[in-house]
């Protein structure tokens, strides 16, 4: 048999430069300059910059709005990947049962997938108005004095369920192809081995879907540290004031609210090198104890 | 250990589809059935009912003393082995043994000296630590017997586990699987579509066609005395000879050809289909049946021969000894081995 190959190294250099030119450009050349001007003082107005080595780093880690900003981060990307993840994974066990091989459905479930962020935080300003929103009349039947932008905590209560929301189905596909390529007579093994659903969950469904859930795990954390910007940004209407945010809406309101492209820098460098850390850990830690078949 | 009776059991599948015709049998303890068939005639769904996988949609079936229609899977006392071995894929070869027995309260001491024993009795010793996934078809097949065996069911329950081995590996797990299941005693019920499994392994076969039994019996007496023309066909290779001829006064006139004598106690007139095995025919000069032969096909022990038999194709089994080329020869049938059945309904007459 002919092993199919290229004759020169030319034809797939040229096929993968577009590609490789897109990261470097969009990825790579941004993430460099963000890490130069970390270490430059910017003019406000433009004239010029000054070399100030780590003190916009130094700076951060004395600021005590920066810390309380970080850690709300902390807690905002635990809850919304916690809760994306479970209910989508609840969801999807329910549906499971239902649908076993109707595909139609799927794609039907699939749908609030295609919402963007900013629509997805829309449909969040009208549920949680501070008058007119059913969200707002729930929380206040249930006693708790809700209003939106102007408690800190119910403002990220807001952004913890839209984000949940938003997120939820695609880690319910996610899960919902991972448990349908769970072989049935697997299944009927263990049905016949071990008399308790509970149970067979836990020992047999959920290690094989393992590799679905850490896939699913790193794409929550990163989802709910980045790409909730849209979200909060629509929510707070681009006025933060004195209402939860997540880094990455500190560095877009320092940098290009507050001009200081130094500090955002920093920031944006601080950001860059946690992604890096999260990711070696999570690939040294947890995905070593999973069986990928 | 324990006798089965199923006793109008059939399956309409929600659809509609009536995949299992009420059927009635008992299997005695320590027996050996096996459900014979061709692909989709209600063997697996047969099977998997008396598993508990899937619901009983007519009838009653006991397993023992206990009627189990409404029993989970888990509580019925039976053990299955699936076809592509259904092995846990991230448990180690131990773990996948010792899986029934952990959730059924063992102690853990206990459970390490059963799983020690399955794997003596499997061969399975070195292969404890391994995965699935590290393992060969064979040494799966291995670990899905252990995991029935651990067990001690009253039951034992094979779909098509021999179906994706290489031949000589068939025929060797095979005779284990028989022979293991003679040491243990346990009751079973064995699905193949292989007339050569069933043949050889079972103490019983039910023979199922179309969602109906078609027969049920003794290796010996579902090959000597097919109930239909379908099980003629179905068990044994070659299958009988099978051809359309006319029964009068005794004789069966084939094509209006050579007339043979029928068994005698036939005093049935008509159309009658007469099977004959390729065995149970000679060749000889003065026999009164000429046949021309158009194949030879060269098994070693034995030689089949291929032609026609008055316009029928036909099939003779001579041994090694008899040596054959293609040409018109003449035959020696032999009456006590004509079986006939009628045309319409295929039944044996
Ligand atoms: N879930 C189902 N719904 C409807 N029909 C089914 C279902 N499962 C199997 N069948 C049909 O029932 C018949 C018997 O199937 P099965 O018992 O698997 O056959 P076998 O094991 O003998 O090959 C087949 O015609 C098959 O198409
Ligand atoms: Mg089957």
């Amino acid at each position: 048999m002919k092993r199919a190959g290229f004759t020169s190294i030319w034809l797939p250099v040229a096929l993968l430069l577009p590609q490789l030119s897109i990261i470097a450009i969009f990825f790579y050349w941004p993430a460099g300059w963000a890490v130069q001007s970390s270490f430059y003082l910017q003019d406000p107005f433009g004239f010029g910059s000054t070399f100030v080595g780590f003190e916009n780093y130094t700076d951060l880690t004395a600021n005590s709005e920066y810390m309380r900003i970080a850690w709300f981060t902390v807690v905002f990307t635990a809850l919304v990947t916690f809760f994306s993840l479970s209910i989508a994974l609840l969801l999807a066990v329910k549906a499971d049962k239902v649908i076993r091989g109707a595909k139609s459905y799927r794609t039907l479930l699939m749908w609030v997938y295609a919402v963007a962020p900013p629509v997805a935080g829309f449909m969040g300003i009208m549920l949680f108005h501070q008058h007119t929103g059913p969200i707002t009349d729930f929380f206040k039947a249930l006693g708790w004095d809700y209003k939106i932008l102007v408690d800190y905590n119910s403002t990220a209560t807001a952004f913890i369920i839209v984000s949940v929301w938003k997120q939820i189905p695609v880690n319910f596909i996610f899960f919902l192809s991972g448990l349908q390529s769970i072989p049935r007579a697997v299944r009927e093994a263990a049905m016949i081995d071990n008399r308790s659903g509970v149970r067979r969950f836990w020992d047999i469904t959920f290690p094989l879907l393992a590799p679905t859930g850490f896939f699913l795990l790193i794409i929550n954390i990163t989802y709910a540290l980045f790409d909730t910007f849209g979200i909060i940004d629509t929510l707070v209407k681009g006025e933060p004031g004195n209402n939860p945010m997540t880094l990455v809406y500190k560095v877009y309101m320092d940098g290009f609210r507050g001009n200081d492209l130094g500090g955002s820098s920093a920031q944006s460098v601080i950001l860059m090198v946690l992604v890096l850390v999260l990711t070696v850990f999570q690939f040294r830690l947890i995905e070593r104890r999973i069986h990928y078949s | 250990m324990a006798q089965v009776k199923l006793d109008g059991v059939g399956k309409t599948y929600p659809n509609g589809f009536e995949a299992v015709k009420p059927c009635s049998f008992d299997i005695e303890d320590g027996e050996f059935v096996v459900l014979v068939g061709p692909s989709g005639c209600g063997k697996s769904t047969l099977l998997r009912m008396v598993a508990g996988l899937e619901d009983i949609t007519a009838g009653s079936l006991s397993i023992g003393d206990r009627q189990v229609n409404d029993v989970d899977p888990a509580d019925r006392d039976v053990a299955m082995v699936f076809q592509n071995y259904a092995l846990y894929p991230h448990m180690t070869v131990r773990k996948n043994i010792g899986y029934g027995l952990k959730n059924r309260g063992t102690s853990a001491a206990e459970i390490d000296a059963k799983v020690q024993d399955a794997a003596k009795m499997l061969d399975l010793g070195a292969l404890l630590d391994r995965k699935p996934s590290q393992l060969s078809g064979g040494q799966r097949q291995r670990v899905a017997m252990g995991r029935a065996v651990v067990r001690d069911p009253a039951l034992f329950l094979f779909d098509e586990p021999l179906s994706n081995l290489d031949a000589k590996l068939r025929n060797q797990m095979r005779i284990e699987i028989k022979a293991l299941q003679r040491r243990l005693g346990v009751t079973s019920i064995y699905v193949t579509h292989d007339q050569v499994e069933a043949m050889t392994m079972a103490d019983r076969i039910i023979v199922l066609n179309g969602g109906e039994i078609e027969q049920i019996g003794t290796p010996a007496e579902i090959y000597h005395n097919p109930a239909s023309k379908f099980v003629a066909s179905f068990m044994g290779a070659p299958p009988m000879n099978l051809m359309d001829a006319q029964l009068e006064n005794g004789e069966i006139k084939l094509n209006g050809s050579a007339a043979l004598t029928a068994p005698a106690k036939q005093d049935y007139t008509g159309p009658v289909t007469m099977g004959i095995r390729p065995e149970d025919v000679v060749i000889d000069a003065a026999g009164p049946t000429p046949f021309t032969i158009e194949i030879v096909e060269e098994l070693g022990a034995h030689r089949l021969l291929h032609g026609r038999l008055a316009g029928h194709p036909f099939t003779v089994h001579v041994g090694k000894d008899t040596t054959a080329t293609t040409g018109e020869v003449k035959l020696q049938i032999n009456p006590d081995a004509i079986r006939l059945f009628q045309p319409e309904t295929g039944k044996a007459i």
